[in-house]
């Protein structure tokens, strides 16, 4: 029988190596037994420690995660992520032992299930398939047992800590150095060091490097008049330097550094001093990547510039929030940094969006976040909720204006994904029409919700008010929000929807001093952190901020200490619904880190008597608060 | 039984259709992971379901989340109707390259992959009707399996605020779109099939985030 779905199965595997090197007709003996694998994000294919089976993996679609699970506490380390077109799992075909690694899906994932032995027969004698494989072997493999047996062919060892994964990558060198040719004076190449403010420079011989000149070779030998400024650069440079190849990893550079005494290493074509240089490996350089500290990955974040580097950089901020947790730092602190680093992620998705669009931006736009990472409130990651802007334009010229931001936002949301951030499940990004406008069109929107609220309005204005600029024209962000508190001066009747929002969560302590658990479905007596404790929180603060007029205060903390100030009969009670606010944020991040997942739902019995009692504390603010509003906002007869 | 006075009865049934009326003798658990789905597509030569006729049907099966390619299904079927405006459509030429094979062969070849699965196909109805129309031509009874549209599907997965605001109707193009599935060998009853099958598999995820979901469920309008 003819089978067109093996045929496509060989069009996708034939541009990928090694299946570049097997024949169409081979090909397709081995695609007629493939078989297609979804895997939802967070399925297992297979575990460390499994029994091998019969296939090897190709990623069709999405990305696949592969984890090191270290044997004394249990911990996963990431080891790598292998994203369409890589191959996994090839351990079976190499040697016929258990898996060593776990390989689940880090986001909706197709992949191509090969059977290892119909691969094996299409493909035998042919070495360099084996090469490959065994290449791609080696670089997936960090296990201490296959070092000794094949420390040929198998470098790697086995990572104990996440920095031990940073040591693995490839060192990130300047690819253009700045270079003087060999019969040169040191006058001469002292200017190149000041033109390009450098500290040091390669003196090349038909582009190899035959020596370096630094800074302190200047101090030592010129300043100290040792030599004149006109002699030539061979008489003290230092000679020979020391060379490496282009793929070596910070590990390795930093070694050959610490073993010659160093600070720079040229990077030549074959790695020896007999060949062309094509950059230099700096100690900095090497810092830069080793450090795992904010301003070292918002360094990252910017230089990225693919999706999966900024997946990397944004991964390491979750190694960071982790030890600040551990080292008890402030939360108001934290949630600034990883705030600032989320900005920073989808500032730079923005700027390689834009570029993969045809032609710039016809009118300015601004990009939107709301919800909760409008609030700045977002520790782990969750769903996007995100929106755009843009400038009125003319009404014919209408349609092809919002296609352009359509599809610029679909890009931006799907890297946004790749990166680790869900889609939101209600659809509430700007790649959705109902959330890209112009500037009009979003007023009439937001007018519409105040001065006509239903509980559908609610529902997403309780998103939607708390947005806050990311990325464009500030302007366009000040006039919308001018034009929301115009048209809220004139509704009291939204006031007490939004009241209404805010109370319908009862005080989370029961009657008999208990707490209230979730009665039914999955969730059935587990704690929900958020919708019993953060929301009434979140939703008060932005009832009372709304009907103060209080513009540009989005966090809840921040809009409850606001309101401490402006309102200092009740001073004390906004000040514990922001101290309860803070705590209960910090108590669901902890949890979230511990389970790997939001952190919204809390199995009590597994809180020590403090814990409990701690969250407890919270709760008595919320319940004043929820009483307050009741009287502000006469809410009694309107539930 | 009462009701099988209403049944048009027909003892000359053959007997690869008697087998097939065999397997749903048994109710099934309804339980998703250990059904057997099958995804299937037809390419016609139009859309009367009277003088219209199925060029080629393709199916894969799955239970459980992983398609085995070499348990697909892909036949072309010998027709004296024929049409030249659609084969821009689906590329199959009076006098093709492919082995055909007869109405009644493709239907017993068909009835043997399906048995009792539950079937999947885009606009359902449409597939469902060509097939009807095609056994009944041939002196068969209908199509017994369970159905499952992933157009309808798909809408039911749309989050509640939405409801008011979906397209009447969603093509495969728009799924793959939505659903970000890769879309290789559009419009070949095989290429479509298995487009379907990974459609299905999407919104079934979205559907059944806690995993307690009844294929029944999934059926239900």
């Amino acid at each position: 029988m003819k089978n067109s779905i093996a045929e496509r199965v060989c069009d996708f595997l034939k541009i990928y190596p090694p299946f570049d090197l097997i024949t169409f007709k081979k090909l397709l003996e081995i695609a007629e037994e493939v078989v297609i694998v979804y895997l939802e994000k967070g399925d297992t294919l297979f575990k460390a420690d499994q029994p091998a089976n019969e296939y090897f993996y190709i990623v069709r679609a999405g990305a696949i995660s592969l984890f090191h699970t270290d044997s004394n506490d249990n911990k996963q380390e990431l080891v790598t992520i292998n994203d369409t077109g890589d191959i996994f799992g090839v351990r079976p075909l190499i040697a016929r032992e258990n898996y060593k690694l776990t390989a689940t899906a880090n986001e909706e994932t197709i992949i191509y299930a090969l059977p290892i032995k119909n691969f094996q027969s299409a493909t035998e004698n042919n070495a360099k398939v084996y090469e490959y494989l065994i290449t791609a072997f080696a670089t997936n493999a960090y296990d201490s047992y296959t070092t000794e047996e094949n420390n040929e062919i198998f470098k790697d060892y086995l990572p104990n800590t996440s920095q031990d994964i940073v040591n693995f990558q490839t060192a990130n060198y300047t690819k253009t150095p700045i270079t003087c040719p060999i019969g040169s004076t040191l006058q001469e190449a002292a200017c190149l060091m000041r033109t390009y403010k450098i500290g040091c420079i390669i003196v090349v011989d038909h582009k190899k490097p035959v020596g370096i000149i630094t800074n302190s070779d200047i101090k030592n030998k010129i300043a100290t008049g040792e030599y004149p400024i006109n002699t030539s650069v061979s008489n003290i440079m230092s000679s020979p330097v020391i060379t490496a190849k282009k793929n070596l990893t910070v590990a390795d550079g930093q070694l050959k550094m610490i073993k010659n005494n160093i600070s720079h290493l040229c990077i030549t074509k074959d790695g020896t001093v007999n060949s062309r240089l094509i950059g230099v490996l700096t100690h900095h350089d090497v810092l830069v990547t080793l450090g795992n500290t904010p301003s070292v990955i918002l360094k990252e974040i910017k230089r990225a510039n693919r999706t999966k580097k900024l997946r990397l950089a944004r991964l390491k901020a979750n190694t960071l929030l982790k030890g600040y947790l551990e080292q008890n730092i402030p939360l108001t602190h934290i949630i600034n940094v990883i705030s600032e680093i989320n900005d920073a992620v989808i500032i730079r998705a923005i700027e390689i969006a834009l570029k993969k669009m045809p032609t710039p931006p016809p009118v300015p736009f601004s990009w939107l976040a709301l919800g909760s990472q409008g609030r700045r409130e977002q520790l782990l990651f969750t769903d996007q909720d995100n929106a755009l802007v843009f400038e009125d334009v003319p009404e014919d010229k209408y349609e092809e204006t919002q296609a352009y931001f359509l599809q610029l936002a679909k890009y931006i949301t799907k890297s946004l994904n790749k990166i680790g951030f869900e889609y939101c499940e209600a659809d509430m990004m700007a790649n959705n029409p109902e959330w890209c406008k112009s500037i009009s069109k979003w007023k009439t929107q937001f007018q519409n919700w105040i001065l006509s609220p239903d509980d559908k309005a609610i529902l997403l204005s309780s998103i939607f008010f708390d947005y806050s600029r990311i990325y464009g024209s500030e302007k366009l962000v000040d006039d919308l929000s001018e034009s929301i508190f115009e048209a809220l001066e004139g509704s009291s009747l939204f006031y007490k929807f939004l009241g209404k929002e805010a109370i319908k969560s009862p005080t989370p302590l029961g009657i008999f001093k208990q707490f209230l658990v979730e009665q039914n479905g999955e969730q059935k007596d587990l704690f929900n952190i958020k919708s019993r404790g953060l929301m009434p929180l979140i939703d008060a603060a932005r009832l009372l901020v709304l009907s103060n007029q209080i513009k540009n205060v989005n966090s809840t903390y921040l809009r409850f200490e606001k309101m401490a100030e402006i309102d200092p009969n009740n001073k004390e009670l906004y000040e514990s619904c922001a101290y309860a606010f803070k705590a209960l944020s910090k108590f669901k991040t902890k949890q979230g880190l511990l389970h790997n997942n939001s952190g919204k739902f809390i199995k009590l019995e597994t809180l020590t008597k403090e814990e409990k009692l701690k969250l407890k504390r919270c709760f008595k603010p919320i319940q004043d608060i929820q009483e307050t509003l009741k009287l502000r906002f006469d809410l009694k007869n309107f539930i | 039984m009462i009701f099988n006075w209403f049944r048009k009865k027909n003892d000359n049934y053959p007997e690869f259709y008697l087998e097939y009326l065999e397997h749903f003798k048994k109710k099934p658990k309804g339980l998703i992971e250990e059904t057997r789905f099958v995804a299937f597509d037809t390419e016609t030569t139009g859309f009367d379901k009277k003088d219209d006729r199925v060029l080629s049907i393709g199916a894969v099966s799955f239970a459980g989340k992983s398609i085995p390619v070499s348990n697909s299904f892909e036949l072309y079927i010998h027709q004296d109707i024929f049409r030249p405006e659609t084969v821009k459509i689906h590329g199959l030429m009076k006098n093709g390259n492919n082995v055909k094979v007869s109405e009644i062969e493709a239907i017993k070849a068909f009835l043997e992959y399906i048995k009792n699965s539950v079937l999947i196909a885009h606009h359902a109805n449409f597939d469902k009707n060509m097939m009807n129309e095609m056994m009944m031509r041939n002196g068969l009874g209908k199509l017994k399996n369970n159905f499952i549209d992933t157009g309808i599907l798909f809408k039911k997965s749309k989050h509640k605020i939405y409801q008011d605001t979906l397209k009447k109707h969603y093509s495969l193009d728009d799924l793959c779109k939505e659903l970000n599935v890769p879309k290789v060998d559009r419009h070949t009853a095989s290429g479509d099939a298995l487009i379907t099958a990974m459609v299905f598999l999407k919104i079934l995820s979205r559907l059944d985030k806690r995993k307690h979901l009844k294929w029944g469920y999934l059926l239900r309008r």
